[in-house]
């Protein structure tokens, strides 16, 4: 079953990337490539296996609650595309 | 034969400092003109920061002066641009970064600073770190040092091709899926992965975090021990750093590997395999055998053909998860032009991001979507597992697995970048240690028509020492990692 151009359509949106027709078409394409590859997936049995998020098995990890001094302020807002005062600003998010 | 200062090795140089021979300042002015003289041919910098290295390479100075000094001391180094660097900018090669300067560095470039290591720029790379040949950073190519018309590998190009033309005594880069065993293969230096969690991946910028590891690129074996050495060792700022007391991997490097068990996993010679490099690896493992080691040449880990697909699943995965940062809002490019909050943040990730990087997120999204999660994702973690699993197995009987690095020599510029599943099939042999958090190191054992093949050993989980003392004994053995590319 080939990828559709709506589906790459609602996984730009989800992805939160805007996308030109063209753009559109050679996602499509070159990602159902790559997800036909995938298919040979399926012919390994894994019925019972557990999944590895992590190849350590360090656990939580826990530490001491000390106080720190955290970053600099003027060195994080210097970044900042859009600052007022010591504030980032954004546009509004609820017209 | 009075060798340059900038072809000394790190151990050489380290002896020179120690001896008041020649001073920090002297080596990097060295490295200073070596780069001013290739780097228009070879790009391997984002940056070069030759202040900063002057006044690092001044106080190592004084710091040798007054019995200080400790490996990293002195010693010009390149660090891909994506590792932070404070007050220096961090751009990963990509637009979306490309004026971040950051508040904080590295764990890694910490520990190098507080040794008076000297830092001569930023390495070029694919923009953050998605691609096998360097061609995807949004800023420009990096050429290899071998033949200007070929590819330095990737995604640490910029690290590997500066160590080989002399801009970098060596290089720190990162390795998801071969990112630095690739490129060092290629460029003809020796390049590696440690294990999952010895060095603090705290500072370096995320593409897929259960996969990501720092670690050396070097001209010479002993050099990586003491690179790795310098950077390795828990870190409570990165929780999946492993919790063990720092080790000295420069000791035992010449121990040999009398009665070593090595495996050859048949699966690694891969069907299209350049037949050079087949040959030399076959060599290499020849001499490891002259040395005392026996060899078993019929293993099979028949798991290895999933490895591809797994890795293209779990790392977009990942990715497009650690990307959604990037919003326009904190930090990194920002679109104002188009009215809504919605529109902004989707235009900012459009103009924001190159090919390659939109590709993976997709890729990621879609794997990680409702309706997909199981048949992708899932199906994805529980392969990793059976791919593990057989690693273990493996490790029970050989101490070491030997295989090619990467199945071609390094190919031409353009010659993958239309065919994106073409250009993840030369990671083929190097992404399973990285699904299975193992270490690898990559070292050169030959040429095939005038370009470095590499040879790539890997171990078992925390056997860092064992893989730097089995390349240690390959190269002493041998005369390849003499080799420099002439430019």
């Amino acid at each position: 079953m080939a990828l559709t151009s709506d589906e790459v359509r609602h996984v730009a949106l989800l992805a939160r990337l805007a996308m030109k027709p063209e753009e559109l078409e050679s996602y499509r394409s070159q990602l159902d490539d790559i997800l036909r590859y995938f298919q040979m997936l399926e012919t390994i049995q894994t019925d019972g296996v557990p999944p590895t998020n992590q190849s350590v098995t360090n656990h939580t990890v826990m530490r001491e609650d000390k106080v720190e001094p955290g970053l600099d302020k003027e060195d994080v807002l210097a970044n900042a595309p859009r600052r007022e005062g010591d504030y980032f600003r954004i546009k509004a998010v609820l017209e | 034969m009075q060798n340059e200062l900038y072809e000394l090795t790190i151990k050489e140089a380290r002896a020179l400092l120690d001896a008041r021979e020649v001073s920090s300042v002297e080596i990097t002015k060295a490295f200073i003109d070596r780069i001013d003289a290739v780097e228009p041919r070879v790009q391997a910098f984002v940056k070069v920061t030759p202040e900063v290295a002057i006044d690092q390479a001044k106080n190592a100075d004084l710091a040798i002066s007054q019995g200080r000094a400790s490996l990293m001391t002195g010693i010009p180094l390149q660090i891909k641009d994506n590792m932070c660097t404070k007050g220096i900018t961090t751009t990963c090669s990509s637009r979306m970064l490309r004026d971040f300067v950051p508040p904080y560095s590295a764990t890694v470039v910490d520990r190098l600073e507080s040794e008076h290591a000297v830092v001569m720029g930023k390495g070029n790379m694919d923009e953050f770190a998605m691609g096998s040949s360097t061609e995807n950073s949004a800023f420009h190519s990096t050429y290899n040092p071998w033949d200007l018309e070929r590819v330095p590998g990737g995604s640490s190009g910029g690290p590997a091709a500066a160590v080989s033309a002399g801009e970098s005594m060596g290089a720190l880069g990162s390795d998801t899926g071969g990112s630095i065993r690739q490129p060092a293969a290629f460029c003809g230096v020796v390049g590696m992965k440690p294990t999952y969690g010895l060095v603090s991946r705290y500072g370096l910028v995320a593409f897929a975090s259960s996969l990501d590891q720092i670690g050396p690129i070097t001209r010479e074996v002993t050099d990586s021990a003491m690179l790795l050495t310098a950077i390795s060792g828990h870190d409570p700022k990165d929780s999946t750093s492993i919790p063990v007391p720092k080790q000295d991997f420069t000791k035992g490097l010449g121990s040999g590997i009398k009665g070593m068990k090595i495996g050859v996993p048949k699966e690694y010679f891969v069907d299209g395999i350049d037949s050079e490099v087949d040959k030399a690896t076959r060599k290499a493992i020849e001499v490891l055998q002259s040395l005392g080691a026996s060899v078993d040449w019929e293993v099979s880990l028949p798991s290895t053909t999933y490895a591809l697909a797994v890795y293209y699943i779990i790392a977009p995965s990942e990715c497009s998860a650690n990307l959604a940062r990037y919003d326009g809002v904190k930090y990194g490019y920002s679109d104002h032009s188009s009215g809504s909050m919605w529109s902004e943040l989707e235009n900012t990730r459009q103009q924001g991001f190159g090919p390659e990087v939109k590709r993976r997120i997709m890729l990621g999204t879609y794997s990680l979507s409702a309706g997909y999660y199981d048949a992708y994702y899932l199906k994805a973690l529980k392969v990793r597992t059976l791919i593990s699993e057989e690693f273990s197995e493996a490790f029970k009987k050989y101490d070491v697995l030997v295989t090619p690095t990467s199945p071609t020599p390094a190919f031409k510029m353009q010659e993958k970048t239309a065919n994106p599943l073409q250009m993840y099939l030369s990671d083929v042999l190097t992404i399973p240690v990285n699904i299975a958090g193992l270490p690898g190191i990559s070292v050169q054992c030959g040429l095939s028509r005038g370009l470095p093949v590499g040879l790539q050993i890997i171990g078992p989980q925390m056997g860092d020492a064992t893989i730097l003392q089995v390349a240690y004994a390959y190269e002493q053995a041998t005369e390849w990692h003499k080799l420099r590319p002439e430019i």
